[in-house]
């Protein structure tokens, strides 16, 4: 009965749709490549994120460039850099690379910022990788911990920022080694690119032979019963968790309630206190993480002067936001692009700030020095140990560095605070 | 050996939550023809529920009962509110609104609460059960365990063995003689999904402690399973949805346990093809279900 | 009920032909009116409406209903990757890589889906729901787990750059969408032969009711499995286009999410309404973009908590409010009044019922299982 519509009607209708599709779309006229550098006058500098807002990955990682853009209305407050105040517009992706190609794009085309900076995730930002470098986008200090942002051949203008996988495995299978000699070690990883890179570091420090047992978990489902009882049935003593917070809190308590109490070492993608006592309960969570051991790279150390301006800062600047090392971490992303901004020169163009980043005069505001250079993109090649003493989590004065296929200990090199926090060009 | 005792019985415990949850469809197919797509997000609102009711109360009694009672009012707020206008000749107008429902309760919720996630610590001890030395379930799964059997028994109870039981039945199979015979077949409906919503309520509720925590999506991955569950066993058959749940459950902790976590989802993907072609109304269907 | 005897069928498919061809040449002249992000926008509509056209089909026409059409899109985009890239690098010129690719995307495509639509004739709704359900959850797995898929991060697809006589003319963007247009004709246009000719009526009647159909003929199972290959090969082809647009196949772009997107653009545009295909591909689009444009003037607290959360309650709300109050969706919304301008023009039918009855009144038997 519904066959006989006559041709031309479905004809009619075709058309209407499409032309629905062209009105909206129609909003602006087409554009013709710009001349000028984008993004940049002499008042602002505008710089895009993609970061997710929403979604499985928000409860880790949302408040990250909350605290960032909490960072530059401090800065701007005090005059900005070289007199221009810095725009930081934050797209939501909600960690689907389908929504990062959708934004990124809308970042540099429509917002045409200057430089994107901080997108989060491995599989969310690989997937504009080609895109950023063809356009010439500066796509500086990728919040992932993966050795694909270190590849200057290939992107050049790319850089990343956390300690890679490698680096945070090396360290912590080290520490265990040289804490307790002998011990039987494992490891939880993530089933990707993360726990793989991860136990790259272990095995790099430990030998192939020197991990008992590998488990790996899918973030889609969230029980680690299995795993964590594998592990316990090989015998570790410590284990090494490439896991993000969430699953970090999920593997302490299952064991707990395997009766289980092993020692745990996690890196920074999973290992911040405030954060884990969050998922675990007020009750509970102190208890469990007591010992909890740790990497990081950046001054996420109670009382410290960094600490305290960022505290202060986040009071001031980001309604008093709960404090964690996410808050740490995206200041500290905000200050070193200030800073590379502060290098670029008076008039600062895409290719003057990719170039102030390959001199490796940025020094950041980490306990080791930068280690940008023209062929090394990463940003840090070594991590400090926290552990958790007295519900503090802060230092204990271990820090390894990973130089090739060697991981040794280090003396930290903490960047002293100057100027207030605020870069001087 | 040990390995194999505590992964096997982990399973079962998960397996049993995945059991409860499908049987909590099952009723619904058999009340009223409707695979409820929103049973998961149903769920997690009445749980929301319930977590504040713990919060406020301290009792974990008066948040059980709490997450029944609004699980099954929000099943009769659903059922007279919305499906009851939708045509119910093939049960697929009613499964498209119940996706539609999904994506309104989880964003709202989403939008309400943001997208943390609510710790609910399990209320016993946490030494756990040892069988001859070996640790086999926490002190919890045994609880879970425990209330999924009672559960299960007294819907067996109430369906095999109770006037009401046999109105449900008969209306759901033969709505017209029923109506002859006197039985009010729209409250039968109604009641199917109250009774459905409740024991949704109360998987997804003894499910949330094992999790990250209580979060809009919490109980995705449960419908996910519970589905494949009563696909599996076929949507007529409670017994199916029972066992297909222990199955599910076993069958992803050995996988995750044996070979890595990666590969149960295609392991309960090959378990429900392999059934489907043998079977394709579900291990327990009707024979005549197959001829369509 | 068959008005298209053999001798108006030629002239029949060559009307249809025509008006692709008319509606290509419209889209390609449009995308000079557009920027570079809208073009992409534009691309990404193109390939979504790849989807939605089979999958309305699919879902109105036999009475599917698969929830893992992003799989078919995925398995088509991975196709394209898999031949395309080792074309690049053997350094086969970029349209040969592009043709290649789009032969890749067909086979792989065409390949699940063919699998997929066996075991959707053999099953009632629910059950080919909760297949194709569980396929899309182990999407993710499937990348991870397969060699050679790229694990989570998926794929690199070789840059497909503008030719050199239109380098001049055109940005890379609207090259893509002029791709991303030419390849959707190619894919959408025998999906609206298909659908007004006796496959279109052979579906109908499987769905009305299978053993009358039998009776007349027709295999129900082979029916179905045609309905889900044609629709693959469609959606296969718009992953592909995703592909060469985003320089990237990987599975996270291919969640349940997308595929419940995929049924929320058919259902509102109107189950087995081609036209409505393309205005539901658009909204599933537009709508999510639109409201965080919107939102973006919001507190910051008030946005991240609207952000992503306010277009899925819209769409749910329209999935609910169509099917409830408006079955026919945007098609018959907008076909009533066409009709009825349409039938007066012809001769005044005053009780003439102006417009299609929705698909899901009609009366039709009960599932054999309710006894």
């Amino acid at each position: 009965m519904r066959n006989h519509t006559p041709v031309p009607t479905r004809a009619v209708q075709a058309t209407a749709a499409a032309s629905a599709v062209v009105v909206a779309l129609t909003l602006t006229a087409c554009s013709s490549p710009a001349a000028a550098t984008p993004g940049i006058d002499d008042e602002t500098v505008k710089v895009g994120t993609h970061q997710p807002l929403t979604g499985p990955a928000a409860a880790g990682f949302s408040s990250i460039s909350a605290a960032t853009s909490a960072y530059f209305e401090y800065v701007n407050a005090q005059g900005g850099i070289h007199g221009r105040t810095i725009e930081y517009v934050v797209k939501d992706d909600g960690y689907n690379p389908a929504n990062t190609q959708s934004v990124v794009r809308e970042l540099v085309q429509e917002d045409e910022v200057f430089a994107i900076l901080n997108g989060l995730g491995t599989p969310t930002h690989s997937s504009v990788l080609d895109y950023l470098g063809q356009n010439g986008v500066p796509d500086l200090f990728v919040a992932s911990g993966s050795t694909t942002w270190n590849q200057p051949e290939e992107y050049p203008s790319t850089f990343g920022f956390n300690a890679d996988y490698v680096v945070e495995g090396a360290a912590l299978a080290q520490y265990a080694a040289d804490q307790k000699p002998g011990a039987v070690v494992c490891v939880l990883g993530q089933d990707d690119d993360f726990g793989e890179t991860f136990l790259q570091g272990v095995e790099l420090a430990l030998g192939s032979d020197g991990v008992a047992t590998y488990q790996t978990y899918s973030t889609s489902n969230e029980d680690v019963t299995a795993q964590i009882g594998a592990m316990k049935e090989a015998g570790c003593e410590i284990n090494l968790l490439a896991t993000i917070n969430g699953f970090t809190a999920m593997a302490l308590g299952t064991a707990a309630q395997m009766g289980w109490f092993p020692q745990w070492y996690a890196s920074s993608s999973g290992g911040d206190y405030p954060t884990l006592v969050g998922f675990l309960g007020e009750d509970v969570g102190p208890k469990l993480l007591e010992g909890f051991v740790s990497a990081n790279y950046l001054p996420n150390s109670p009382g410290g002067d960094w600490y305290e301006l960022f505290q202060r800062i986040n009071d001031e600047y980001n309604d008093g936001a709960p404090f964690d090392g996410n808050t740490v971490y995206g200041m500290s992303v905000g200050y070193l692009f200030a800073e590379a901004l502060a290098k670029a020169g008076e008039d600062p163009t895409r290719e003057t700030l990719v170039e102030a980043v390959e001199s490796g005069e940025l020094v950041g505001n980490g306990i080791l020095p930068l280690t940008f250079g023209a062929d090394d993109h990463a940003a840090y090649d070594g991590v400090g140990i926290a552990v958790v003493s007295g519900g503090v989590q802060d230092f204990v004065g271990a820090t390894y560095r990973v130089d090739g296929e060697s991981v040794s200990a280090v003396e930290a090199e903490p960047v002293p605070l100057e100027n207030d926090g605020i870069p001087a060009p | 050996m040990d390995r194999l005792v505590l992964l096997v019985s982990t399973g079962v415990a998960r397996g049993l939550v995945i059991a409860l949850f499908a049987l909590s469809l099952v009723i619904i197919w058999r009340a009223a023809r409707i695979v409820n797509f929103a049973q998961a997000a149903m769920a997690v609102v009445a749980v929301y529920v319930a977590f504040a009711l713990q919060a406020a109360t301290g009792s974990f009694v008066v948040a059980l009962l709490g997450a029944l009672v609004t699980g099954a009012l929000l099943g009769a707020a659903v059922e007279r509110g919305l499906m009851r206008r939708v045509s119910g000749r093939t049960p697929m107008p009613g499964m498209i609104v119940a996706i539609g429902l999904v994506m309104v309760l989880q964003s709202v919720l989403g939008i309400l609460f943001g997208p943390k996630h609510r710790p609910m610590t399990p209320v016993l001890a946490e030494t756990p059960l040892s069988v001859g030395g070996v640790p086999v379930l926490s002190r919890y799964d045994l609880f879970v365990l425990v209330v999924a059997l009672v559960v299960v028994v007294g819907l067996g109870v109430l369906f095999n063995r109770s006037t009401l039981g046999l109105q449900l039945r008969a209306s759901a199979v033969a709505p017209e003689v029923s109506r002859l015979l006197g039985v009010r077949v729209p409250r039968m409906v109604t009641i199917g999904w109250m009774l459905s919503s409740a024991v949704a309520a109360l998987a997804v509720l003894l499910l949330v402690p094992t999790e990250l925590g209580l979060n809009a999506h919490s109980a995705d991955v449960l419908f996910v399973h519970a589905f494949t569950v009563a696909v599996l066993g076929g949507l007529d058959s409670p017994a199916g949805a029972l066992l297909g749940g222990v199955v599910v459950g076993v069958l992803v902790s050995l996988v995750t346990g044996y070979a890595s976590a990666g590969l149960a989802p295609l392991a309960v993907l090959a378990l429900l093809t392999v059934v489907l072609l043998v079977r394709p109304g579900g291990i327990f269907a009707p024979k005549e279900a197959r001829t369509a | 009920m068959n008005r298209l005897t053999t001798g108006t069928r030629a002239g029949h498919v060559r009307a249809v032909v025509l008006r692709a061809v008319l509606l290509t040449a419209l889209a390609l002249a449009a995308t000079f009116a557009l920027d570079p992000f809208r073009n992409y926008q534009l691309a990404v509509i193109a390939a979504t409406f790849c989807a939605t056209a089979g999958l309305t089909l699919l879902v109105g026409l036999t009475g599917q209903l698969s929830l893992g059409h992003a799989v078919l899109m995925a398995a088509g985009g991975y196709g394209y990757a898999l031949v395309a890239a080792p074309a690049a690098d053997a350094g086969l010129p970029p349209a040969a890589g592009l043709a290649l690719g789009v032969v890749g995307a067909l086979v792989a495509s065409g390949a699940v889906g063919g699998l997929l639509g066996l075991a959707g004739a053999r099953l009632r709704g629910p059950y080919l729901a909760g297949l194709t359900l569980a396929l899309v959850i182990a999407l993710p797995a499937v990348a991870t787990q397969v060699p050679g898929l790229g694990k989570d991060q998926g794929l690199a697809v070789p840059f497909v750059p503008v030719p050199g006589p239109l380098a001049g003319v055109m940005v890379v963007e609207q090259w893509h969408a002029w791709v991303a247009i030419v390849v959707t004709a190619v894919a959408v246009t025998p999906l609206v032969v298909l659908r007004s000719g006796r496959a279109g009526l052979r579906m109908r009647a499987v769905h009305g009711d299978e053993v009358a159909a039998r009776l007349a003929g027709v295999s129900p199972a082979r029916v179905k499995v045609g309905a889900f290959v044609a629709g693959s090969l469609s959606a296969g082809l718009g992953g592909a286009v995703l592909a060469v647009v985003t320089q990237n196949v990987g599975p996270g772009r291919y969640s349940l999410a997308f595929s419940l997107l995929l049924v929320v653009a058919v259902v509102v545009g109107g189950l087995g309404s081609v036209g409505g295909a393309a205005a539901g591909a658009a909204l599933v689009v537009l709508l999510p973009w639109l409201v965080d444009t919107v939102a973006s003037g919001l507190p910051a607290d008030l946005e991240q908590r609207l952000s992503g959360n306010l277009a899925v309650a819209v769409f749910g709300a329209l999935l609910i409010a169509v099917t409830v109050a408006w079955p026919g969706g945007l098609a018959a919304a907008t076909s009533g009044p066409r009709a009825r301008l349409a039938g007066r023009l012809r001769r005044p039918r005053p009780a003439d019922p102006p417009s299609d009855p929705p698909s899901d009144s009609r009366p039709e038997p009960r599932p054999i299982t309710e006894r």
